[in-house]
Parts: C-alpha cells; structure tokens; sequence
C-alpha cells in the first residue's frame, strides 16, 4: 500500500468556545511512501498547527475539532494519530515519525554524550544490547559525516553545523516511515542551509522514508520536495508536483509568494511582493481568506470558500479564477 | 568615481576586537580593517553569515561600538560619541533600524509615544497642533494609514511588517542623513519583505539618504542595493556594484554564497526524483565546513580552510587586494594570476 | 492585525481595566481592601460610634466576648475590639513605609548597577553583598533598641526598609541586566536619549512586574517583622499595633488564663494579611503588562 498518511478534513481551533479561531480549517492531503511533501505558508497559514495536531504535539487552547489522519506503517497496524491512546503513540513516535524542529542544533541534551542520547532512544524502543545500539548510532553518525570517535563527545564539542546533522541522524535512528522538518534550516546560514538539504536527500535515497519539510520560503522547496501544498489562512490553497506549481503557479497568493523572491540571475525588474498584511485569525472573512489581499478578487470570492478543485493533472487549486489564471506563467 | 557625491559616511580601516572573559589576553577578531563610503542617495549591501562581522561594523558605524582601531568619519570629520550632546547630534544625523519587529519597540510604550520621542528630541516641535500633524505625516509615509488607528495602538497589536513600518517613521523622524539597516527584512514575512523594501528605496530617493543594508541574502542585496560588499570571518572580501558582484563575482566566498542561495530559475525542473538524483552528487560534498573561530583566526586569508582552490600559500601569506575592474576588487591571490579559469566569471559549481 | 486599539486608561475605564480577571488575585485584592476599609474608618467607628477605646481602663478585666466588648477585654480591662482596629491602622502603615523604603532603595541600586554596569556596579554589587551578609534581625534588633521609642514606629519603619532592601536589589540588577541589551533601549540610546530618561522611562516600567512582586513580598516581611519586633518589646510599646497587643498579652499570661479572644485576634489578622498578598501576586501581571489587559474573557489567562 503506497499511502503513507492520510489526512482528511482535519480541523484546528484555538481559543476559547465562545471565539474559536480556526488556525487550520478542512485540510486534507495523502502522501505516498518515499515522497518529498514541502508544505508552504507564512504566519498565519496554520502549518505548525497542522504538524503539531498531527504528531499530537498540540496544548490547550487549541483542539482538534475535525477530521482524521491515519498513518500506514511499514510494519504494524495502521494508526489513528489523533486519537492513538498512550501507549500506541509511544509505539509510534520515532518508530515510526520522528520530527525536526527549528533550533534542532539545540535539541541535543547539553549534559549527556552524544553516543548516549543515540543509545537512550534506541533502547527506549527496541530490546536491543548497549554495544549493538552503540554499533547503529555510529553507523547513523557516519550517515550523516561525522565520524564515530564523536559518539563520546558532548553537545557542546561539536560545531553548529554537525550538532544539527546529528539531530537528524537522532531523528532517523530507529529508521522511521515519516520524518516531519518543521523550519529546520530557518535559523540556519544559507551554505549550512544547502549542506543541510543535501544530506537529507541523500539520506533519504537511502533510508527511503517519506519527508514532511515545513518552511515559508518557497523557492527552497524546489530543491527538495516532490510535491508542494501551500497553506493560506488555515486552508491548503494550492497543491501539486513542486516544478509545476512553480512554473505555473494557480493561485493568486502561489503566484505572489513565488514572485516574493528576487531573482539571484537573470534580468533585474521591480518586483511587488503581496500587499496588506498576514491574515488575523479572528477577523477571517466568510469566504476565500486571500480575499483581501487578492489582486483578482470579484465579490464571489468574499461570499464562500473556494474548495479545492482540480486543473489538470495532478493539481489542486482553491480558486474560483483558477481558470482564468492559468497559463500566465 | 568623478561624478559620485561625496560619501556621507565613512569607515576607515575600521578594527574591532572584542576581550573574551576568563580568558587572559584573548581577543574575538569580529572585525579587520574594514572601510566603507556610504554616499547619499545610494545603498551598500553587507552581505555575509553571521559571525561575519556584518552587525559588529553596523554597530560601529552607529557608535554604539567603539572601534578598536581605526576611525569612523561623518561628513569628513573623525565622529564620536562620548557624553550626551555628541550622542545626541550624532543620532541626528545617523539612525539604525534593527532587526527584530518585536523587540525593538518597547511593548509599554504606543506608537504614539515611540515616534514623539525623536521628534521632541530633535525637531524642535512648536506645540501640539505641530506634532500631531507631524506625527500624523510620519505614519502617511511609511503608508500607516490612516494614522489615527495606529497612533494609541500598542507594538503587540500590529502585525511585524506594520511594526517595522513604525521603527522606520521613527528612524526617519529625525531626519537623518543615514539609515542603517540590520537585516531588517529577514523577520518578516517574505510576501511582505519586497513592500518593504520598495518603501525604503522611494524614501532613500526622497530624502537622498545613505543606506546601509545588511542582509545574509544575497538575492536580495541584489534587488536593493547599488554596491554589495561581501563579508567573510571580520573582513570584506569583495566590493563591487551589485551587478558584477552577483553576475560576476570573483572571490571563491562570494561564489559559495551564491551557488548557496536557492535559485529556481537556474535548476531544472522537475517532478520526479530521477533528475534530482543526477542533481545530487553522491560524494560527501557537505564539507564546506563552517565560518572560523574568531578567536583564532585561521592564518593567511581567513577562507582558506573552505576554499576548494586554496594553494600553499594562501595559509601564510594574507590576499592581496586586487582591482577586478574600476569598481570592482576582491581579495584573492588567485585574481592576481593570468590563469583564465580563475577569473572564470560565470559561476562555478564548486567541486571538491 | 485589525484589534482596535486598546482604550486609554481614564478615570472611568480604569476600575474595570485595573481588576485582575484572576480569581484568587480578586480575593486578595479585596482581602486588602478591607484592611485598608478598616484602617482608614475603623478607628473613627470603633471609637467614636462604638464608644470604645483601645486605651481607656474599664473596670471589666478579661472579659470573654460580648455585647458590650465584641471582642472581650484585656487584663487591663481595655477593649480587644477597639486595639485591633487601631492597631490595624498603626501596623498597616509602619509595613508600608517600611516596604517603601526597602523598595525604592533596591530600585535604585538595581536599576543604576544594573543599567551602567561597570565601576558602578562594581561598586553598588559591593554594598549590596554587605547588607545581605549583616544579619538582618540583630540589626534590627539592636537599632530599634536604641531608639527605644524616638521617633515612634516609623523610625522602626525607617530602619526595617533601611536593612531589607538588599535582597530585592539582586533581582532588579538581573532585570535590568537583560533588558539592557534588548533591542529598544538600544534603540533609545541610538536615538539620543539620556541615560536617565531612558533608565525611568523605558527600563523602569519593564521593571514593575518584578518590583511589584517583592513589593508584596517586602509588604509582608515589613510587617511581620513590625509585628515581631513589637511583640519582643523592643518597638514602641506606647502605641497599639498587633504587635503590642501580642506582646501584653504575652505579658500578662494571656494563655495561661485562657483569654483567647486577646491574642488570636491579632494573630489571624496577621496571617490573613500575609496570605492576601499571596494572592494578589497572582493577578500583579495584569496590571503592569498591557498586553494582557484586555483579556477578559472566560478562561483567557
């Protein structure tokens, strides 16, 4: 079976019952066994909300008040994320999803050795003998370029650059189906950034698991992901294979995001970037949430959301002016 | 060079060494002989990593550094800030907009006071119909409108492009003669950052200010700025116009940062992995390594240890400065030979 | 962002804006309400309503509570009732002064160490370390021994504020510290502010959460320590405060003769003033952090 995760209408509130905020609103997207998924957004979007709703990570205020996602591991049954009870999200958790965050070259335990916080996780999930986990954590570390003498270092001995290669490595240890980066290279310089990328391609042809890459730079995205979705206000407004949508963009808000970023070659031209600012979730409009912001926008757009609809293959866009859009490059 | 106005700031072979605590005699080497012009009316680029010394010579250009080494000079004339009046004319005259929306205005204070304070600092305000209608013009050109709104709102209210909207009204509410910028895009929304960036370049025309702008994006540079001086471990590697450095860029750093730099237009599309693998390279090409320490410098040229076409000599022997063309220079010994490859001018993958 | 800007704070708005949404700071707060109620009228209505007096000599020596004497009398025949309100007055003010004091000292000295660094801090880091290390009740003790009653209990106030104020000093310094490099006193100095305008008005109003949690802890301790060093002997025993009425009724076996209704009194109303304040901690945030002062929704903090 090649779906990894499947989300249907999944749902987020934050706030209290009497003004919900609807951080992520009836999102729903499959990705397949191996796949790249870059998921784009800006403040607002609710692209955290959403990963943290789906590696459960969310505290009140918010909740999740719809929807499903179910994960089809490698081995075992299949896992009902949002509502897994203790025990089969203990089972899950690393096994079979592990996560990246932001400052992931802070993650690391600065008062416990690095080939010990290898081990603690492997044995943590698997019976498995000291000098066994130790042999995989090595065999992880030098995935990742860094020579094994290092499992007897501290955090601290280490440069930025491979404390965060390690966290990956950390992430990978128990060679998970899933691999979620939430912002891992934003913190980060733009050459550590590529060196960053690279590696987890590589590891990934070679470990073959599916990868989640959340970050607001799009143009980053083309470089690792397969497919992107980008989110706007809550809502997933665009999705599809990431060359495509990046040749030909459908929606208003892909486009202005894409011509957000200067061109680095090629002829120089005055560039505009998206007027107005970020949504705020407790002034959503009724209908599309770009609306306000949306250089086409006519008054259907502001009376009800735009579903997601398909325009050729393998493309889904939130637009009721997809149409009229497309093929303008 | 000959029809260029006179800078309005300048660096001149600017030093900065930080002490480091504990430690007997040591010292971080943030910054090495650095100089720069800011003239009016045009922007410069600071393009580098952090740790490069990008907000060590901003600082200092601000005076909220004292240079080790070196002097800073305002309109010709040695520049300082010692005791409150020299402080105070010299805020008049240069004024810095920092990096973070949110902690650069303090969250007790309204907008309304935040930009009261400079103009009662130094514009001689007449009464309050005076300053409410400045205060009110402030906002309309940095495009809050209406004014009134923002006026009583708090910092946490607005949204960050909006509070970086109110650091610029107050920088410019002086009306300084030059506005440095310290990556004051980067914690904004890239939808909004270009706004933003349009908005200084019509007030830079307006006013004829000299800007600084640091940034770690080179892109960017590239789209905002006339010259671009690339920084590397304290020292500016290359200077030039933001053309040639960003088409034609001559020192291996500069080169690295670029092919760095995601750049849509220039890789093949494509849905599928089967190009990408080819993309890739299997080798263990990610040792590009990591910026120095900066309180050990690496001997010679401070790239060295990272440069795939360093030779022998660039370990003991620090890089001559050498003039590309007229407006151009970077420091590197390979520019001094005649081997075409290394003045090769279109960017090379770097290979290892 | 499209909130409307929050309203200024007028005569009208404030009551509403000022009340802590916090359940138990509201019930601190209006513990302390009703000593300060009881302070400022209490004596006008126990003396001149009731007809009681904290001082005068009746005839009925340790009586139980009653009609007459609400709260019974003392060995001296003197009315419980009337010397606790009186004494209410007496204690509550000697502890604010005293927390006064203490607190604009360590201001000071936190703020200004703090904020310039250097030969200063050194220098303030210094006396601070000094009175931290003299021991804070012996002191007391023996300066209050001295002036054995001159200038009446707020010469006792003066000297706890002048002993106590080290410990607070600590936490602004940190404070200040770490605000000091934050981006917009950067910027108030890139502007050309003073040292001192910048020091009251951008740095000190960032103080106020951490001030105004000493200030209730230093409210408390104040009057702890008036009340303890009352009851030692070695305040002014010419007034009445709770402290006194401890004191005598220690003195006179208050215990032994099973007179409760002198010495509890003056107990609780120590203890549930200390636990006031407690709670009133809870909800200072609000007050100062203007981010939080809208929130007056259900559930909202």
């Amino acid at each position: 079976m090649n779906l990894l995760l499947d989300v249907k209408d999944l749902s987020v509130d934050y706030g209290t019952e009497a003004e919900p905020l609807p951080a992520v609103s009836q999102v729903s997207l499959e990705l397949r066994r191996g796949e790249i998924l870059g998921i784009a957004g800006e403040s607002g979007s609710g692209k955290t909300t959403l990963i943290n709703a789906l590696l459960r990570l969310l505290r009140p205020p918010a909740v999740v008040r719809s929807g499903s996602a179910t994960l089809h591991p490698r081995s075992g049954e299949p896992v009902d994320l949002l509502h897994a009870d203790a025990r089969q999200l203990r089972r899950t958790r690393w096994e079979h999803t592990a996560v990246v965050f932001q400052s992931a070259m802070n993650a690391l335990n600065p008062v416990a050795r690095i080939g010990a916080q290898f081990t603690d996780v492997l044995r943590a999930h698997r019976r498995v003998p000291r000098s066994q986990a130790r042999e995989r954590a090595a065999h992880m570390l030098e995935l990742v370029g860094i020579p094994a003498a290092r499992l007897d270092s501290y955090p601290h001995e280490l440069s930025g650059g491979m404390r965060q290669r390690a966290t990956i490595a950390l992430a990978l240890v128990c060679d998970p189906d899933l691999l979620v980066m939430d912002e891992p290279t934003t913190a980060v310089d733009v050459v550590m950034q590529r060196q960053i990328l690279r590696q987890v391609i590589r590891l990934q042809r070679e470990l073959g698991f599916a990868v989640v890459f959340i970050t607001h730079d799009l143009s980053l995205l083309l470089e690792i992901a397969d497919r992107i979705a980008v989110m706007y206000g809550g809502r997933i407004v665009e999705s599809g294979p990431a060359g495509d949508l990046y040749r030909d963009p459908r929606h208003p808000y892909t486009r202005g995001l894409r011509d957000s970023f200067p061109p680095l070659r090629g002829p120089m031209r005055r560039l505009h970037g998206i007027p107005g600012n970020p949504p705020d979730l407790r002034g959503l409009p009724p209908g599309c949430p770009f609306e306000p912001r949306c250089p086409h926008a006519t008054p259907e757009c502001a009376a009800t959301v735009p579903a997601l609809a398909e325009h050729g293959t393998d493309r889904v866009v939130a637009c009721i002016h997809a149409d009229d859009l497309g093929g303008r490059g | 060079m000959t029809d260029e106005p006179a800078p309005v700031l300048e660096a001149v072979d600017v030093t900065v060494h930080y002490p480091v605590h504990r430690a007997r005699g040591e010292v971080v080497h943030a910054l090495e002989n650095a100089s720069l012009r800011l003239r009016p009316g045009r922007t410069v680029a600071l393009v580098g990593e952090s740790g490069s010394g990008k907000s060590t010579f901003a600082r200092t250009l601000a005076l909220a550094q004292e240079p080790t080494g070196g002097s800073v000079l305002l309109n010709g004339e040695p520049a300082t800030a010692r005791g409150r009046r020299a402080r105070r004319a010299y805020a008049r005259r240069v004024q810095m907009v920092l990096q973070d929306p949110f902690g650069s205005l303090n969250p007790l204070h309204r907008v309304r006071y935040l930009l009261e304070r400079p103009l009662r600092l130094h514009g001689s305000v007449t009464g309050r119909e005076d300053l409410e209608q400045r205060l009110r013009a402030l906002l309309e050109r940095v495009r809050l409108t209406p004014p009134e709104r923002f006026l009583d709102a708090f910092p946490h209210q607005l949204s960050g492009g909006q509070r970086q909207r109110v650091a610029i009204a107050r920088a410019l509410a002086v009306r300084p003669d030059v506005l440095l910028g310290d990556e004051l895009v980067s914690m904004l929304d890239v939808s909004i950052r270009l706004e933003i960036l349009n908005l200084l370049a019509a007030l830079r025309d307006e006013e004829h200010l000299a800007m600084l702008y640091i940034t770690h994006d080179i892109a960017g540079a590239r789209y905002f700025a006339d010259e671009i001086a690339v920084m590397y471990a304290g020292e500016i590697v290359e200077y030039g116009t933001a053309e040639d450095v960003t088409q034609s860029p001559a020192h291996p750093y500069t080169r690295l940062l670029l092919d760095s730099t995601p750049d849509p237009d220039r890789m093949e599309f494509l849905a599928g992995r089967t190009h990408r693998d080819e993309d890739a390279p299997d080798v263990t090409e990610d040792d590009y390594g990591e910026p120095p320490d900066l309180v050990h410098p690496p001997s010679g040229c401070r790239f060295h240890p990272r440069c795939p076409l360093a030779r022998a000599s660039c370990r003991t022997d620090p890089p001559p400065h050498v003039q590309v063309t007229d407006r151009h220079w970077a420091r590197c010994v390979l520019l001094t030979e005649p081997d075409d490859t290394s003045r090769d001018t279109t960017p090379a993958e770097l290979t290892p | 962002m499209t909130t409307a800007p929050v309203a200024r704070l007028t005569w009208r708005t404030a009551p509403r804006r000022l009340i802590p949404a916090n359940g138990k700071a509201r019930v601190g707060l209006a513990i302390i309400a009703v000593y300060v109620l009881v302070a400022a009228v209490g004596p006008w209505i126990v003396q001149s309503l009731m007809g009681l007096s904290p001082t005068e000599l009746t005839g009925a020596v340790l009586q139980p509570p009653s009609g007459e004497h609400p709260l019974g009398t003392t060995q001296d025949g003197t009315d419980v009732l009337a010397q606790l309100v009186v004494g209410t007055r007496t204690s509550l003010l000697v502890g604010v002064v005293a927390a006064a004091v203490s607190t604009v000292l360590s201001v000071a000295v936190g703020l200004i160490g703090g904020y310039y660094g250097g030969l200063a801090d050194s220098v303030l880091g210094a006396l601070t370390n000094v009175f931290l290390v003299l021991p804070g009740l012996p002191l007391v003790i023996i300066l209050a021994g001295y002036l054995r009653g001159r200038g009446g209990p707020f010469a006792v106030a003066l000297v706890i504020g002048l002993t106590g104020w080290a410990w607070g000093a600590r936490s602004k310094r940190v404070q200040t510290l770490s605000l000091r490099n934050r981006d917009f006193v950067v910027g108030a100095r890139l502007l050309g502010e003073s040292n001192l305008r910048i020091m009251l008005v951008e740095v000190l109003p960032n103080l106020l959460p951490v001030i105004s949690a000493t200030l209730m802890l230093s409210l408390v301790t104040s009057i702890l320590a008036v009340s303890g060093l009352d009851f030692l002997g070695i305040g002014d025993i010419n007034t009445v405060s709770w402290g006194t009425m401890l004191y005598f009724a220690q003195q006179r076996q208050a215990m032994v003769s099973g007179a409760w209704w002198w010495f509890v009194p003056p107990g609780i109303a120590i203890t549930v003033l200390g636990a006031a304040a407690g709670l009133v901690n809870f909800g200072i945030d609000e007050l100062t952090n203007p981010r939080l002062r809208g929130a007056r929704r259900k559930g909202a903090r």
